[in-house]
């Protein structure tokens, strides 16, 4: 990998998304000192006003922080992969996926219209999916990509059903206007649906569990990838929408329980796991699991310290997490392993990355004075007092926060400081558009670590005042904030977290035994999939048996079911029939269809069968002569001409009809005649009463002044209802191309 | 099948067709026809045409592959609704041009609905045709 660092990174599909992602950051860059005043902007243009989807966008304090995190690792992100794939042959289409990705993802934070916040959201499971099958000809990839797509794709059809819930509840999909009216949501009767399909979107997104399996496999993605999307960003979509709904659904029982039953269990179970992992971005995807599952855990509370810590917390993950994502590609890139047994003494070589990864792993560790640890402060301040459990909200943050810190050190400190292994030769340090990310983000959370106070009053305070109404509750960001529980517990976990981490290779070995025989969500993600395959098999088996009789039978019963039992049930049938004389004209015609129809079911030979049906259409054209409708006669007459010619044409190929057993038929007599004699009721009851002409007399009235047509029907066809005819001549075309494919897709000579 | 009487007869039908279809196309507007029963009448002349003389010939006459035909029928369809949009009109809002027009006469009118009255007679040929001859070979 270290030989391709020759070819030049200054690419136009390398340069360019870095100057998109650049010039938004720059752009919502400038919106921070109204934001920062308490200042809500917002945007609006119509989109389907019938509908009242709007294109609405709000820069309040959450959207700002989200925004300006995507623009601004973006823009890293963007610069280290042009490196990272220079020269890759497909790197013009990663580039375009991956500014494609940013802008969904800044529509879905920056959207106040629920629908296209939506929209917005699928675009990013789309291109998500596509970045994670990126390495397409691997089938490790292509699997991993099709799991994250289904499991979030799921959520995403969940939160587009609890839109539509929310929409018809609260009467707008606006959020700002919602969120103006506290407890439309949670006193509504369809609250708990709601809630449940809202936060089946948010878990399958951010992998809480029982859905966290995808996130880990995500990993097959490009490092970049994995550094934005499913560490920076796009995981956070899940806890973004959480927050965004904060103010409209949390405080309930049901939303608190529920937060911190999933967090917690999520926390503690993706921290043991981040233990057991050698592949370094293996371990720091579960410890990115476990950053959401923190995150969901403090979001379950409404309080100042629990909704504080939480935007704190997320900000400094994304700062740490992408920059030790980085770090692990460049190591990667550089080495060509990730294997934690292999990577010793890498510091002397590599001395900028040992330095970004030294701050990145410091502020993961929550050690002083990082934004890690301010974090870490206010998230036991926060569980010390949650309204569900403190102990077991403190408990397992103490537990996952001592295993972050073994890891961080695992990450962060032993690659390139520890005596442990042999140590690597002939490693270079990578080049500066690779250094710059890391270097940056890691360096970003020390400068706030040490002077938290502006971005206290620039961000996170607006932030928490949009999460919870106002900033009277928000806390501020001390690094000394006094001889507390809080610190207590703090020191408890850097002296569990050092002990984890002097011992983590035996302890490994241990959770490797154990987790490796217990259940495993992956297989079982399997087999699902195998049953859904087996199903579908099962049914297309029964249903599409492949013969046009049976499908022909299956249609009629099914309408003569669906006409005749609606008729019994309604006791709708009434026989108003008044019983005119028949005129001879009349009664010629009705002797040619009768006739025509005996022929059809008589004869045995299949020409003098299909000219029997001509005759009936023949009969029923002549039908519409008699009541005035040429337009219609003309239409029937040359499609049954062109039926005829066309079936003849078939015809002469396939078998006789032969006489089939009677059984058979006596099945077709019944469901023919309980068809026609059902049609005929309801026909004859519909004519019996008066017909509303107020269509027939507006286009009477319309058809020549406003379209210039004296010919109705065609006034009608190609000028009033020009967009059905549109729609109908296109169907034709796709039949007859149809048609021609099946055609000429003849089946091979062996099969036939 | 080849029969003289057949073929002779057919070339004059396919003529004579044609030109109908043409004539009813272009009446339909006042009068019974228009661009779908147009392109059936077409397509019915080619058919029989198929029939006396074979596929090969019919396709030579028509010089062009009927599902091409038919995919530029669609495409005159959505450009004579697309046209609206130059005047800011809705989707499909029938645009009219009158030549010659005197307060008691329209003169010659020409209209986007006559466009899209051509592209579905288009369409409804080279459908049809698309299906017939496949079938034709097929068989």
């Amino acid at each position: 990998m270290a030989s391709t660092s020759s070819k030049t990174w200054v690419t136009p599909a390398g340069i360019i998304p870095v100057i998109i992602a650049g010039a938004l950051f720059v752009l919502l860059l400038q919106a921070l000192p109204a934001v920062a005043n308490g200042d809500v902007l917002r945007y609006v243009w119509p989109w389907v006003p019938s509908l009242g989807v709007n294109i609405s966008f709000v820069i309040d304090g959450l959207a700002l922080m989200f925004g300006l995190l995507i623009t601004g690792i973006g823009a890293l992100v963007m610069l280290y992969s042009a490196k990272y794939l220079a020269g890759h042959p497909q790197q013009a289409r990663f580039s375009l996926y991956l500014t494609s990705f940013m802008l969904a993802m800044l529509g879905v934070v920056l959207a106040d219209n629920l629908l296209a916040l939506f929209v917005f959201w699928e675009l990013t499971t789309i291109t998500s999916y596509l970045l994670i099958g990126f390495n397409h000809d691997s089938a490790k990839s292509r699997r991993s990509a099709l799991q994250a797509l289904l499991v979030t794709g799921t959520g995403g059809l969940a939160l587009l059903a609890g839109i539509v819930l929310i929409g018809n509840v609260a009467g707008t999909f606006e959020l700002s206007e919602i969120r103006a009216m506290p407890g439309v949501l949670t006193q509504s009767v369809f609250y708990l649906p709601i809630l449940i399909l809202v936060l089946l979107a948010a878990f399958t997104k951010s992998a809480q569990m029982p859905f966290h399996f995808w996130l880990p496999n995500a990993m097959a993605a490009p490092t970049p990838v994995s550094a934005y999307l499913h560490s920076a960003t796009m995981v956070k979509a899940g806890i973004y929408l959480m927050a965004r709904t904060h103010p409209s659904l949390a405080g309930t029982d049901v939303w608190l329980w529920t937060l911190t039953i999933a967090g917690a269990a999520t926390m503690v179970f993706a921290s043991v796991m981040a233990l057991r992992q050698t592949d370094l971005k293996q371990a720091l995807a579960y410890t990115t699991l476990m950053a959401l599952g923190a995150l969901t855990l403090l979001l379950a509370n409404s309080s100042g310290y629990a909704i504080t810590a939480a935007v704190v917390f997320l900000l400094m993950h994304s700062f740490y997490k992408a920059a030790l994502f980085l770090v692990v590609g460049i190591l990667d890139h550089q080495t060509g392993t990730r294997e934690t047994t292999k990577l010793y003494g890498l510091g002397r070589a590599m001395p900028v990355t040992a330095f970004a990864a030294v701050l990145a792993g410091l502020s993961m560790a929550g050690l002083p004075p990082f934004l890690g640890f301010i974090a870490k402060e206010l998230s036991y301040a926060g569980g010390v007092e949650a309204a569900s459990s403190p102990w077991l909200v403190a408990g397992a943050f103490l537990i996952a926060n001592a295993l972050m810190f073994a890891i961080a050190a695992i990450v962060g400190y032993r690659p390139f400081f520890s005596k442990a292994g042999k140590k690597l030769e002939n490693v270079t340090e990578a080049k500066w558009p690779m250094l710059a990310g890391p270097l940056v983000l890691a360096m970003l959370g020390a400068f706030f670590g040490i002077f938290p106070y502006w971005l206290q009053n620039s961000l996170i305070h607006p932030t928490v005042a949009s999460i919870l109404g106002s900033t009277v509750d928000a806390k501020d960001l001390h690094l000394w904030a006094g001889f507390n529980l809080p610190l207590v517990l703090s020191l408890a976990t850097f002296a569990l977290g050092f002990v984890l981490y002097a011992f983590s290779t035996p302890l490994r070995a241990m959770l490797i035994r154990i987790i490796d025989n217990g259940p495993n969500f992956d297989r079982g993600w399997d087999k699902l999939l195998a049953a859904v395959l087996a199903f579908a098999k099962w049914q297309t088996r029964v249903i599409q048996t492949g013969q046009l009789r049976f499908y022909i039978m299956a249609t009629f019963i099914t309408a003569l079911v669906a006409m005749a039992g609606t008729m019994a049930i309604k006791q709708a049938l009434v026989l108003p029939i008044v019983w005119t004389p028949v005129s001879l004209t009349d009664g010629m015609v009705f002797g040619l269809v009768i006739t025509g129809t005996g022929l059809a079911i008589w004869t045995q030979s299949r020409i003098t069968a299909i000219a029997g049906l001509g005759v009936v259409g023949i009969g029923i054209a002549m039908i519409f002569i008699l009541y005035s409708a040429p337009d219609v006669a003309i239409t029937q007459l040359l499609v049954e001409t062109l039926i005829v010619v066309l079936f003849a044409v078939a015809a002469l190929r396939l078998p006789s009809l032969g006489s089939e057993p009677l059984s058979k038929r006596w099945l077709d007599a019944a469901v023919a005649i309980g068809l026609g004699v059902t049609v005929t009721l309801i026909m004859l009851m519909v004519t019996a009463g008066p017909i509303d002409r107020s269509l027939s007399d507006f286009f009477e009235a319309a058809s020549y002044p406003d379209a210039f047509g004296q010919n109705i029907v065609n006034v009608i066809l190609v000028d009033f209802r020009a967009l059905d005819t549109f729609g109908e001549v296109a169907v034709v075309l796709v039949a007859a191309i149809g048609v021609f494919a099946l055609l000429r897709s003849k089946p091979e000579k062996d099969e036939a | 099948m080849k029969s003289i009487i057949l073929i002779a007869g057919s070339r004059l039908l396919v003529a004579l067709l044609t030109v109908f279809s043409v004539y009813m196309l272009l009446r339909g507007h006042n009068e019974p026809g228009g661009g779908f029963i147009g392109g059936l009448l077409a397509a019915v002349g080619f058919v029989i045409f198929a029939i006396a003389c074979g596929t090969e010939d019919a396709r030579k006459a028509l010089r062009f592959r009927p599902a091409s035909i038919a995919a530029v029928g669609l495409g005159m369809a959505l450009f004579a609704g697309l046209m609206a949009a130059i005047w800011s009109d809705a989707f499909f809002t029938g645009q009219w041009l009158f030549i010659n027009a005197t307060p008691e006469d329209k003169g010659i009118p020409l209209s986007s609905v006559l466009i899209f009255d051509i592209g579905v007679y288009l369409v409804v040929l080279g459908s049809v045709l698309t299906i017939v001859f496949a079938l034709e070979e097929e068989v």
